[in-house]
């Protein structure tokens, strides 16, 4: 039974994200545009929980959807009037992209099943514990990640003194 | 896990190209930083997928996905202030008019 359900929800967040992604790139309304990628992201955030890491996918909810969604839908309203359209697309950028999409996924696609991955079988998994998680990221040792977590933290401030630089009213 | 890896991997493709098309046609910067964005979380997916159902005993994956998203919030931050900047200055973010590159 829990197998089914896992099933379904798969197809069900596969569908959402194929829809949503293709109607972000498509939809002519920006503001409209980011809506679809708040429903990517929210999806994405299930295919996580689904694959049982679920400290990522309450990261991706909170930075993606809760914080950067906003920020853009903020940039949004700010530089375009409201109900604006964008001019539709010209014709030979929409062969050129659609061309180079397509080929794309069919190479990709063609490489995935001639590939022929060596997926474990017997996957004991399960959801990684926060004690794990915080002494990997704390740590000094082999596999453990405080150097990255100090740079990212140097960039981060980085970008808060930057953004602020540059979007402040002179 | 009784979903095949291959049809995750595929859902990322079909998504990671649609952030490709969405870059190459669009003309407005935010919604070529969008376009972006879907690229960025593809590549995440992956990572992901890749992390639980080739080595599920390590966290290699999870923690690259963890950075990555990181450094797209920083990313995505300060060319947000870029763009709202030069709507201050030009009145228009068209990507394909910004050829002046003056102050």
């Amino acid at each position: 039974m829990e197998l089914i359900a896992s099933k379904i929800i798969f197809w069900v967040l596969a569908l959402v994200i194929v829809t949503f992604s293709v109607l972000t790139v498509t939809s002519r309304r920006i503001l409209r545009a980011a809506t679809c990628l708040l429903f990517v992201l929210i999806a994405t955030a299930g295919i996580y929980v689904l694959l049982d890491y679920h400290f990522l996918a309450a990261v991706q909810i909170t930075v993606y959807a809760g914080g950067i969604l906003v920020l853009y839908v903020f940039s949004i309203l700010l530089t375009s009037q409201a109900g604006e359209k964008t001019d539709p697309v010209k014709r030979n950028k929409v062969i050129a992209g659609t061309a180079v999409s397509l080929a794309g996924i069919l190479l990709c696609v063609w490489i995935i099943f001639r590939n022929g991955f060596n997926v474990v079988k017997t996957v004991s998994g399960g959801e990684i514990d926060m004690r794990t998680i915080g002494e990997a990221l704390m740590g000094t040792g082999k596999f453990q990640y405080i150097l990255p977590f100090e740079a990212i933290s140097i960039f981060l401030l980085a970008c808060v003194v930057g953004g602020i630089m540059i979007a402040r009213k002179r | 896990m009784n979903v095949p890896m291959e049809y995750y991997l595929i859902m990322s493709t079909v998504m990671f190209f649609a952030g490709i098309y969405g870059f190459i046609t669009r003309r407005n910067l935010i919604a070529v930083l969008i376009s972006l964005e879907l690229i960025l979380n593809a590549a995440d997916i992956n990572f992901m997928v890749f992390n639980r159902f080739l080595y599920p005993e390590a966290m290699e994956g999870m923690f690259f996905t963890l950075f990555t998203i990181g450094i797209s919030a920083g990313e995505t931050a300060v060319a947000i202030a870029i763009i709202i900047n030069i709507y201050r200055n030009l009145k228009h973010i068209q990507a394909e008019d910004l050829n002046q590159l003056k102050y």
